[in-house]
């Protein structure tokens, strides 16, 4: 049984259709990077699948429940752990209390993530307001993890940070997924998000139009399907085809 | 020495000022809301104690036991029932909400008790005082009442500082969306928010019962002073509430005292417009609530 199904997903923005008719289904221990141009509806699927916009039609199955009416909250005590795009950290609380804040029983403590993210121990009692791009970024996973998820969305990680805070950053998200995470990645950066996930999708004006194993994909492949030029070899339009 | 003296009873009535106003600092700090039926709860809460205290026979201290559970509980309810489906309808659907809400009550309490003035009884506690020289001394009712408020506010400071709810308290007056997103249910988080800003409503405005007459058209005025108390101090702000409602009593006995009594409402608020063109954000930063 799969970890997350999402069935013929369709999610609007008003008269825009981001998301159209996408399905695929996600095991315990995969790692699925979503990539795609902007506007494709890569992060509007995240924050779908996470609760944080309520899609029009299709399911998504965590487990063996379907969550689609759920609250937000109540998906992350079933084990949804989402790190959203531009951060969203609470300003008015420090480094620790952000992560503390999240805690869940389970693996991850705060220990563990200042562990895993070295760089945010010296700035446990800072405030979020004043923390670096790359800081505010590991914060926000960390608070994700202190969830302690059994499935990780992770939007947009590496936007608008400096090369060696993306270097740190994947470096300590490579440690995350070796712990045995199931990770799902909304990324920009083609390389990197080939080079951290075992599966790369691509979408393309809402739709889910190439997917595969990275290593099977060729970085040609997936650029073609990521700028529409054409429809790469493994098309995935269906749910079928994503599995 | 006289003039000592109106400070130091402008102090003490500070902390029943600042107990009026902490639960709306609490209610505007999580949910941008202001209460605008917070005196109307308030007094309704001192009405609760006058029946419980007269039916049963217990003193006000007694019935504060059955009263401030109870005015909790009518929070939690209020929030879930009212104010979450108006803060669905942007920022002016809870002043609506709010201003209806206190109109219903006041009439409420009209047509149950009539316009007459009441007061409770705090037994010995009402006349005992302490003569520090022969023109200052301090009431033991107004010392019990600021020591009260600053065990309220202290205790709400150290709850949004030390506990997880407190945390989560914070987290959701920053972003409730980003909140649930980390597992936190917004809803209910205000909704406890709402229950301590009644609980310490009713608390307040049992002291004011004991302090001094009451009827029931007095409710807005009890807001007035608790929102002069919290813009003073800070919008948000626990602590600078306290100081708000410190600064406000010692202006109201000071322009008494220079002034004659009549003039101690208007010194209070003369100081509140000062406050407003001067230092519009009030004297403690939003940020400290948070702290």
């Amino acid at each position: 049984m799969s970890l997350l199904e999402v069935r013929d997903l369709e999610v609007r923005h008003g008269l825009l259709q981001a998301v159209r008719g996408v399905s695929f289904a996600l095991e315990e221990g995969d790692t699925l990077a979503l990539v795609g141009a902007n506007g494709a509806g890569k992060s509007t699927l995240l924050r779908a699948i996470a609760g944080g916009h309520r899609p029009s039609r299709g399911q998504i199955v965590f487990g063996d429940r379907d969550i689609i009416r759920l609250p937000a909250y109540k998906r992350v005590a079933l084990g949804m752990g989402l790190v959203p795009e531009g951060r969203h950290l609470f300003p008015s609380l420090t480094v620790e209390e952000n992560l503390v804040v999240a805690e869940r029983p389970g693996y991850w403590t705060l220990d563990g993530v200042l562990e895993a993210f070295p760089m945010l121990a010296p700035r446990r009692k800072s405030r979020a307001a004043v923390l670096s791009g790359g800081e505010r970024q590991a914060t926000a996973i960390g608070r994700a993890l202190m969830t302690n998820p059994r499935l990780l969305l992770l939007d947009e990680v590496s936007l608008g940070l400096a090369p060696v805070a993306v270097e740190d950053l994947y470096r300590s998200l490579r440690t995350v997924i070796e712990r045995g995470a199931t990770v799902l990645l909304v990324e920009q950066d083609l390389g990197r998000a080939m080079a951290l996930c075992q599966r790369v999708a691509c979408m393309l004006e809402g739709r889910l139009v190439l997917e595969g194993h990275s290593g099977e994909l060729t970085r040609e492949q997936v650029t073609e399907a990521y700028f529409g030029l054409r429809r790469a070899g493994i098309e995935v339009g269906s749910r079928e085809g994503s599995q | 020495m006289t003039w000592i003296d109106a400070v130091i009873q402008g102090i003490l009535l500070g902390g029943l000022y600042a107990l009026f106003a902490c639960g709306l600092s609490l209610m505007f700090g999580v949910m941008r809301i202001i209460n605008l039926a917070h005196g109307d709860l308030a007094l309704l809460a001192t009405f609760m104690v006058l029946v419980i205290s007269q039916h049963l026979g217990l003193s006000p201290f007694a019935a504060l036991v059955i009263v401030l559970p109870g005015a909790a509980v009518v929070g939690y309810a209020l929030q879930y029932a009212m104010f979450n489906p108006s803060l669905r309808g942007g920022e002016l659907s809870p002043l609506l909400a709010t201003f209806g809400l206190s109109v219903v009550i006041g009439n409420m309490l009209l047509e149950v008790f009539s316009p007459d003035t009441h007061s409770l009884s705090a037994g010995a506690l009402t006349t005992a005082s302490w003569h520090i020289t022969s023109q200052i001394s301090i009431s033991a009712l107004s010392a019990v009442i600021f020591g009260a408020a600053v065990l309220v506010l202290g205790g709400l400071q150290l709850l949004l500082s030390y506990t997880q709810l407190g945390r989560a308290m914070r987290a959701t007056a920053d972003d409730a969306r980003t909140a649930e997103l980390v597992g936190i249910n917004a809803k209910r988080v205000y909704a406890i928010a709402t229950a301590i800003a009644l609980a310490t409503a009713a608390l307040a405005g049992t002291f004011f019962g004991m302090r001094s007459s009451f009827d029931p058209t007095l409710g807005p005025s009890q807001l007035i002073f608790a929102f002069e108390a919290v813009v003073i101090g800070g919008l948000g702000s626990l602590w600078g509430t306290l100081v708000g409602g410190i600064l406000l009593g010692v202006a109201q006995t000071v322009g008494a005292q220079a002034f004659g009594a009549e003039w101690a409402i208007v010194s209070g608020n003369v100081l509140f417009l000062l406050v407003l063109a001067f230092r519009s954000q009030g004297i403690f930063a939003a940020r400290e609530a948070h702290q």
